[in-house]
């Protein structure tokens, strides 16, 4: 047992910012129904120490509450693929080298009509993100990224003639649970075709966290905070696992 | 404004050189073609609007009737029609939309449909005159009143009604430029939606109906503010000029409208963009709309700081594919941003000498500056920061327009008091530092002005790159934004039409008139 409670500046005294709006005006009255309305959520002590009116029916509140809720961390469980350190992607070539002894082919895509490719952009391009290179990148892999809004019967297609050991999916909208429906889409679409349990299938986004993508039917999913690395090495676990 | 980099005049004059060269093929390309969006934006302004029962608009009614004569355009039919049947714009389009094939008609005599183009050209002058005219008064009755640079904001929800709501507050917070975003995947619709609009996937439809309901919401707040509010969409796409002659009707302010961006981001076969865009920008010249152009898109997929350069090199074939449209100077929002990661040794040095630079080449070009997207993580104060380092060097290098950048840029659509913070961040830095921009210098042989040198040096040689390959073959190749684009593949390529000799556009000949583009 590990028992938390948020830290302000003393161990245990449960301190908690919060921002929101309120579609009502600004004033005292306003302030006030903020208060209550932090206390309803269970906080036990509240100051709105910020208000300001966004427009004649709209007003902004930045308060802080005390909550007495605790968590026990040692019976937490993370939404994450994996505990284990992923491998650096020098690690990752020396691996495929080593392990599988043939070149990793891996085809990307945004599906749908998602246009938004930073992510599979920084999964796969040769610059990858924040100092973590991308796919193309490694030597020992060979990396599809077809881009912006690519059916989901082109994607598959072009896994196909390439061969391709993995298919990853980056969905970034997810508006009316569009993303929900294209990554099903896939799964169907391969099972259809039998060839579901050809490719390593693998979704991300910044919803997309591995227990949802599991649960659609793709082997893993990675969300916000993975780069490519991360993605390399599950992979290249997978296939070595299959061997 | 004030020269302080101390740039090669030479160099500049350079590059646009390459820039007429490189742009004049294309240009001559364009010249002999026509596209089915190009045919569709000329019924729209003659008055072809309406739907069928199956959401069919009017105008892809008439292009689909008349797609073996494409080449003659569309317009002959439907003034014939007009002229034929005697009906009002209004009437016909409604018996297009319950069935009339207008190919069964026969056709009116010469002079009678001369005579009716004629009459329909004079109706959309006399329509866009008076909408410039509405915006020049209002802009000169409350000059100063907005911002400098003018803070743009952008609503998205999907529903028009709701947009209004959010646009409103988002004017009345501060915002000189309200854009409405559009849904996902519009730019790959081959036509126009009909009507209002509540359903969008991360942002609302442009039909003209929605266009019409935002510019009178936001002409109530200009009145009760006294600041002349800016409509924006969105032109970019498959239908480009049928958005901009929408624009043109409704009076919107700003049109994102990139030469070059439906090719490289969104798949768009290049010839038939290069069409779209002139005929779309010879129509923003037209209604003194402001065009946005596309080039942060570079950097959201490439390196900002190695890939400086594409950025200029860009503006620069922006700039003259826009005067070749009859765009003056102060109509071109030429685009950059904010992009380099927030990690780099004097990052925010490069990214200044990057904004002078851009206002030094193109001083009355009303430059519009994108704030930080790719490096925006789930730490909204870090974000508030980065936007604040934004907001400084846009007034520190006096931009024209300002896209305020959002705290929560990486997790969702804004919230109303997302927008809030960004206008109250960019008014306190802009005011805590308004004349900061008269006070400074950059010394000789120091980070900004060595930086600016070297980006233009590398435009020049990429720019002699493109020249020498040719733009359709350096888009091919994949020398944009590491994007290869093959000459005959894209969308929207079997909308490509040759014109023939007897081609009819009085349109696009009242245009090339009054913008002065004959020969």
């Amino acid at each position: 047992m590990n028992i938390v409670r948020p830290y302000g500046d003393t161990l245990d005294d449960g301190k908690v910012q919060l921002s929101f709006t309120l579609p009502i005006p600004d004033g005292a009255k306003g302030r006030e129904a903020a208060r209550q309305l932090v206390l309803k959520w269970g906080f036990k002590d509240c100051d709105v120490v910020h208000s300001a009116p966004l427009s004649a029916g709209f007003s902004f509140y930045v308060a802080y509450g005390k909550t007495e809720s605790s968590v026990d961390y040692d019976s937490c469980v993370a939404d994450e693929h994996s505990a284990e350190a992923s491998m650096s992607m020098d690690e990752v070539n020396e691996f495929i080298r080593r392990e599988l002894g043939r070149k990793v082919v891996v085809v990307g895509a945004c599906t749908g009509f998602d246009a938004h490719t930073v992510g599979i952009d920084a999964i796969m391009n040769m610059k990858g993100y924040n100092h973590h290179y991308g796919l193309e990148r490694y030597p020992e892999m060979e990396a599809y990224n077809l881009g912006a809004q690519v059916p989901n019967e082109k994607l598959i297609e072009f896994a196909d003639k390439v061969k391709a050991d993995a298919i990853l999916v980056s969905q970034v909208v997810t508006q009316k649970d569009v993303h929900i429906h294209n990554l099903t889409q896939l799964i169907e679409l391969l099972e259809a075709r039998g060839e579901r349990g050809r490719y390593i299938c693998v979704a991300g986004g910044p919803r997309i966290g591995n227990k949802l993508a599991v649960e659609l039917g793709f082997d893993v999913g990675f969300g916000r905070g993975a780069y490519a690395d991360d993605v390399a090495t599950f992979i290249v676990k997978k296939l070595a696992e299959r061997n | 404004m004030r020269a302080k980099l101390g740039l090669s005049q030479d160099k500049i004059s350079e590059a646009r050189e390459l820039a007429a060269r490189i742009c004049g093929p294309v240009l001559k390309f364009v010249d002999g073609h026509t596209s089915v969006t190009v045919e569709r934006a000329t019924l729209r302004l003659a008055g072809a609007d309406d739907a069928d029962a199956d959401g069919v608009p009017v105008p892809n009614l008439i292009v689909d009737q008349a797609r073996d004569r494409l080449a003659d355009g569309a317009f002959r039919l439907y003034a014939s029609a007009l002229a034929r049947t005697g009906d009002a714009p209004e009437r016909l389009n409604r018996k297009i939309a319950e069935g009339l094939r207008l190919t069964d008609l026969p056709p009116a005599d010469e002079a009678a449909t001369a005579r009716k183009a004629q009459e329909l050209v004079n109706r959309a002058e006399s329509r866009v005159r008076a909408n410039r005219e509405f915006r020049a008064a209002r802009q000169e009755e409350w000059k100063d009143r907005n911002h400098r640079p003018l803070l743009y904001l952008i609503v998205a929800t999907g529903n028009i009604y709701e947009d209004v709501k959010q646009a409103t507050a988002a004017a009345e917070q501060g915002a000189d430029v309200i854009a409405v975003i559009r849904t996902t995947a519009q730019s790959l619709l081959d036509y126009v939606p009909y009507g209002p609009t509540t359903e969008g996937f991360g942002g609302t439809y442009a039909t003209q109906e929605n266009f019409r309901i935002m510019r009178a919401a936001l002409d109530e707040v200009s009145e009760r503010q006294k600041r002349y509010i800016l409509l924006t969409n969105y032109a970019s796409g498959l239908c480009m000029p049928e958005i901009a002659a929408m624009g043109a009707l409704e009076r919107l302010d700003m049109m994102l409208n990139d030469s070059m961006y439906g090719i490289l981001f969104r798949d768009i076969n290049m010839y038939r963009t290069f069409v779209d865009q002139k005929f779309s920008r010879m129509l923003d010249a037209w209604a003194g709309i402001i065009i946005n152009t596309g080039e942060d898109n570079y950097l959201t997929t490439s390196d900002a700081y190695e890939k400086a350069y594409t950025v200029l090199a860009s503006q620069f074939l922006n700039e003259r594919f826009a005067y070749a449209a009859g765009l003056p100077a102060r109509l071109m929002g030429l685009g950059h941003a904010f992009e380099m990661d927030p990690t780099i040794k004097d990052g925010f040095l490069y990214e200044l000498a990057q904004a002078q630079m851009a206002r030094e080449i193109f001083p009355e070009h009303p430059l519009k500056y994108m704030p930080p997207t790719k490096f925006m993580s789930g730490d909204i104060f870090k974000g508030l920061v980065m936007d604040t380092m934004f907001n400084f060097v846009s007034k520190a290098t006096d931009q024209g327009i300002h896209l305020l950048g959002m705290l929560t840029e990486a997790i969702h659509t804004p919230f109303m008091m997302d927008r809030y913070l960004a206008v109250d961040n960019a008014r306190y830095v802009m005011n805590n530092m308004a004349s900061f921009y008269d006070e400074v210098e950059f010394r000789e042989g120091g980070i900004v002005r060595t930086r600016a040198a070297e980006v233009l040096d590398r435009t020049l040689e990429f720019l002699r790159q493109i020249e020498a390959t040719g733009l359709f073959d350096a888009i091919a190749e994949g020398q944009f934004a590491d994007v290869k684009r093959p000459k005959d593949g894209g969308k929207g390529l079997e909308g490509l039409i040759k014109k023939g000799p007897r081609y009819w556009n009085p349109f696009e000949e009242h245009l090339t008139r009054t913008l002065g583009l004959g020969k």
